[in-house]
């Protein structure tokens, strides 16, 4: 008997930090390149993510963030620039490691057919409209995520 | 090496998931037992095909590295 297997992917994106935006929009373009179909419910931060123009301006958190290549003490990283500092030089590795912007993941995501659910209601909280948002998703609520997630799907979340 | 690819893709530089996408978009657009031969500089790229090629049902062909460039054929089977 052949091993079980799932063919679709379920992703929770909650923060709207650079960092932690690429492992959803990657893991979903992989998932169409492995023939399978993914979903990433958007969610409180992460729909900074959705937001018409803003996916490459997302910036990474030197505070609370000992992991950095280059750690920068708390006190220091609470002064003012020093989150502008951490984004450039994070946004400089990345491009000298040819990575693909955020910008360039959504539209293959788009395009591929990943569907992006923005959660209603964080919407509601955070007074973002449909408008704000990027073209081919939708906005919908728990339900939706649940309804393709429960279809024998890897469910992650960031 | 006999092989002689049907299409060549050169995602050299590239990083994950790029040459992923580009070689499923590749294979996508050839027929049915043709050869795509695929160069890549990504070290992660020879695990990360060997398991595209497990899930999509894909056969890969033959493997070679040349100094830092990692070359692959992929024989659409499907």
């Amino acid at each position: 008997m052949a091993e079980q297997t799932s063919n679709r992917l379920a992703i929770i994106a909650l923060h709207g930090t650079m960092d932690l935006a690429y492992p959803p929009l990657i893991l979903a373009t992989a998932a169409l390149a492995l023939d399978m179909e993914a979903a990433i419910f958007f969610t409180f931060y992460g729909l900074e993510i959705l937001k018409k123009g803003n996916a490459d301006k997302l910036q990474v958190a030197p505070i609370a963030n000992p992991a950095m290549p280059m750690p920068v003490p708390n006190i220091i990283g609470m002064l003012p620039g020093m989150t502008a500092m951490a984004t450039g030089m994070m946004n400089g590795w990345m491009k000298k490691a040819n990575v693909a912007k955020l910008s360039e993941l959504l539209e293959m995501a788009v395009e591929g057919g990943v569907k992006l659910i923005a959660c209603q209601m964080s919407m509601d909280v955070m007074g973002i409209k449909k408008e704000d948002l990027i073209d081919g998703i939708e906005v919908a609520g728990a339900a939706s995520f649940l309804n393709f997630a429960s279809q024998n799907a890897i469910a992650l979340s960031f | 090496m006999s092989i002689n690819p049907d299409q060549v893709l050169d995602c050299s530089g590239l990083a994950c998931p790029m040459p992923i996408l580009k070689t499923k978009k590749a294979v996508d657009s050839m027929a049915l037992g043709q050869i795509l031969k695929m160069i890549a500089t990504d070290p992660g790229s020879t695990p990360d095909i060997e398991a595209w090629t497990q899930k999509t049902g894909h056969q890969l062909v033959e493997t070679e590295q040349d100094g830092n460039k990692f070359i692959f054929y992929i024989k659409k089977t499907k």
